[in-house]
């Protein structure tokens, strides 16, 4: 199985370690997997992506043109890659900042209101986390245990205070799909 | 007990490989995209004892890696396009005096300031020398992070063996996109075998000069026979390439790096489908080419497709191979485009339904 | 019998190939028996540029390396960085350190890299014909400036120490000359001072010599002394502009 994920969002809405985390998982639980981030001028100007592939078998190219699954962060990432995803892939929105609906009917829309759930566990700098723990769940990608297990190798020191938090939005978001 | 794998970026894993070589001076100037090359060695080197100097310039850094060599340090620097153009003087001056160096170019798109995006369009530039007068750096293609990391140790080890730079050519994708690698052991760099000629404390024996000046009469010739032969020895002994599903292929694609990964996919998707039956060449080594194995393609006239992210520079070499002896066609994106699998499929059916060789240039079209 | 005077150990056998009157193979002499004097000659490590003094490296008995044109420093500061023990000099003239090197040399004084430039400063490019220099006086004719050079149009002389004195990794600068005996003495205690700045750590030193140039100023060597020390003086001021070990910055002569 191949797993393609395009994340994106605001500068600041933790896109990176999104992207970080489920690579690193993937690696620790044996698959091939590759990060390939936006870079240079491109993230410049406040938005960031970054493409994930997980893999039973070996990846030739890391950089996604067709996603089977992205995650909208922000407005601007659902106008970028919506028209992208592969017919049945699937599209995750953050709801509590994007109120526009998804145009196209190939593809399954997620809406999670990630900022406020994260909100609710404590601080919406976790948002990032719930919408992982939403794709976890939805392809199966990795383990959600391995993600959780994953973070505290992925975290920046500063970012440590915030173990707990983040794992607990991780769980919080797997357990919000079906 | 199995070897940790880590998740690295190109860049860093470039680091980490140099300083596990042995690699004790860097200096460097920032360019995109192989800053975290540069950074990582700010942060890195000073833990191992080493010296890290950002210059004021490119020229200002190849230089100190000259000065960094002559002193019998095993020594890098790394850059992009650009700043590798300002580096071709001190480059030069590296191999006319036969001092070892190592180091990177993570290739964006030119010419001129171009784009930051993935390239290869410092193909001639690497295989040529690329800077003044008649010589040749060993290129190591990787096509992976970890092949990063090997290629960077193999790199150190064949500079010194040769008394002549190597590099690796990267493009922006494996500097920036992050893999799971296995880090090698650290090696014991011996400089004892440096001591015939290396420059320091003279006392007690004869002194020792490191030039490039030979103005008397006939030994600038005499030196460059020398060069010559040295070389003539590097494309016998260190040329290296991958073959895949090559044996009963009716195409195979030729392509390094990025490019043959994408190349590999193209090649299983085709045989899946069970269309067109396809194979890949990777040379490792751009220099010294994988000629003969190339020429051995011609003999089976098979045909072949040449994938690149410049515009015809390695299709050359491959041409230059055959000898007129295959057909030999083209697929090229450059200043930053990126070919698809199925552009790579789409492009070996036009190779087979012609009977002349076909150039695409996807964009173009 | 007592001797009084002999080759500097520091000097190989190879007799200089300079013009007639040339200041450079004094220079080289100087500079030898300053190393002699002070004792360090088998860790020193000269470099040599591009110009006349090319060749410098073939009038040493101890290691030398050859640079690209203006990057000596950058060149010293790599090995200096990786043998630390060892006394790094480079050799270089106008052409070279303030023209095409002014990069790596504004840059190696900045960081205090801990070697000794000297500097030789005879207003021309010698070794290509006499071409102007970055330090070519106005009004002074050169076969690229063959109507004297005009401010204008050409610029100013650069003067190398009054720039860098300055920048705080300088912790020796000297302007001398060659011109008479006084001036030849002086330079060689400058070059002292300037190497025992480096032996002592304290960053970087460089010593300009104002230097004649018979050949590419087209005069006889007697009358290119007298040119120097009446229109290049004037320029040039002599004296030392930085002196890291003295309490106070001392007066320009």
């Amino acid at each position: 199985m191949t797993t393609r994920v395009i994340m994106a969002g605001f500068g600041g809405q933790g896109v990176v370690l999104m992207g970080t985390l489920l690579s690193y998982s993937a690696m620790v639980q044996g698959k091939h997997t590759t990060f390939f981030p936006s870079y240079g001028a491109e993230m410049r100007g406040g938005t960031a992506n970054c493409s994930v592939i997980v893999s039973d078998t070996e990846i030739p190219s890391p950089v996604v043109n067709e996603p089977d699954c992205v995650i909208a962060m922000n407005i601007a990432s659902l106008d970028k890659f919506e028209s992208r995803i592969r017919p049945g892939g699937v599209i995750f929105v953050n709801s509590s900042l994007v109120k526009k609906k998804v145009a196209r009917d190939d593809i399954e829309e997620i809406r999670v209101p990630a900022n406020d759930i994260a909100e609710g566990l404590g601080a919406s700098r976790a948002a990032n986390m719930v919408m992982l723990g939403c794709v976890l769940k939805k392809t199966g990608a990795v383990a959600v245990d391995s993600a959780v297990k994953s973070l505290e190798k992925v975290l920046s020191e500063r970012a440590m205070a915030l173990l707990e938090l983040n794992k607990k939005a991780l769980q919080r978001g797997f357990e919000e799909v079906s | 007990m199995a070897e940790e794998r880590l998740l690295m970026k190109g860049n860093e894993a470039i680091g980490e490989a140099a300083l596990r070589a042995g690699c004790r001076f860097y200096a460097g100037y920032p360019i995109t995209p192989q800053n975290e090359l540069t950074e990582y060695m700010s942060r890195r080197m000073p833990e191992e004892g080493g010296t890290f100097i950002q210059a004021e310039s490119e020229i200002a850094a190849i230089n100190m890696v000259y000065g960094a060599s002559a002193a019998g340090a095993r020594t890098m620097t790394s850059s992009s396009g650009p700043g590798i153009s300002l580096k071709q003087e001190g480059i030069s001056y590296l191999c006319g005096s036969e001092l070892p160096c190592f180091y990177a170019n993570i290739v964006r798109g030119g010419p001129g300031l171009g784009n930051i995006a993935p390239a290869q369009s410092d193909y001639f530039q690497s295989t040529r020398g690329g800077g003044h007068g008649d010589y040749r750096v060993v290129v190591f293609a990787p096509s992976t992070v970890q092949e990063l990391v090997d290629l960077t140790i193999l790199g150190f080890e064949v500079a010194d063996r040769y008394n002549n730079p190597s590099m690796i050519l990267g493009d922006g994708i494996l500097g920036q996109m992050m893999e799971p690698v296995v880090m090698r052991e650290s090696v014991t760099y011996d400089p004892s075998g440096k001591t015939g000629w290396a420059l320091g404390n003279s006392e007690g024996r004869e002194r020792h000069m490191i030039t490039s000046v030979r103005l008397a009469p006939g030994t600038l010739e005499r030196h460059n026979v020398h060069l010559r032969k040295k070389y003539l020895e590097i494309e016998a002994k260190e040329v290296r390439y991958e073959l895949y599903e090559v044996d009963d292929a009716d195409v195979v694609i030729i392509a390094y790096g990025t490019a043959a990964r994408v190349a590999k996919s193209a090649v299983t998707a085709a045989r899946e489908k069970g269309g067109i039956k396809l194979g890949l060449l990777r040379p490792i080594t751009l220099w010294p080419f994988p000629t003969d194995a190339i020429a051995d393609l011609a003999k089976n006239k098979q045909d072949i497709l040449v994938a690149e992210m410049s515009f015809g520079q390695l299709y050359e070499d491959v041409r230059l191979s055959v000898c007129g002896k295959a057909k030999v066609s083209l697929l090229a994106h450059t200043g930053g485009g990126l070919p698809t699998e199925d552009e790579i499929i789409e492009a070996a059916g036009k190779c087979v339904a012609s009977s002349e060789p076909v150039e695409i240039y996807p964009v173009l079209e | 019998m007592e001797k009084v005077f002999g080759k500097p150990e520091s000097l190989s056998d190879r007799p200089f190939t300079y013009c007639p009157g040339c200041a450079h193979s004094l220079v080289h002499r100087l500079t030898a028996e300053a190393i002699d004097d002070l004792g360090v000659m088998p860790r020193c490590i000269g470099v040599a540029s591009v110009g006349c003094s090319v060749f410098s490296d073939l009038y040493f008995n101890f290691d030398f390396i050859q640079a690209a044109h203006g990057r000596a420093p950058a060149v010293a500061t790599g090995i200096k960085r990786v043998k630390p023990d060892c006394v790094l000099f480079t050799h270089q003239g106008d052409g070279d350190l303030a023209s095409i090197g002014t990069a790596e040399l504004i840059h190696s004084a900045n960081r205090g890299e801990k070697i000794t430039i000297i500097f030789v400063n005879n207003a021309i490019y010698g070794m290509t014909g006499g071409q102007m220099a970055p330090t070519t006086l106005i009004g002074m004719k050169t076969t690229t400036s063959p109507l004297g050079r005009q401010a204008e149009v050409q610029g100013y002389p650069l003067r190398v120490c009054e720039l860098i004195r300055e920048l705080k990794g300088v912790a020796y600068l000297e302007r001398t000359a060659v011109n008479n005996p006084q001036n030849v003495l002086k330079t060689k205690r400058a070059l002292k001072k300037a190497f025992q700045a480096q032996l002592d750590g304290l960053g970087f030193s460089l010593v300009e010599v104002v230097s004649q140039c018979p050949t590419g100023w087209g005069m006889l060597p007697a009358d290119s002394l007298e040119w120097l020390e009446k229109e290049m003086g004037a320029y040039f001021p002599l004296g030392v502009f930085k002196d890291a070990k003295a309490e106070e910055p001392q007066e320009v002569a």
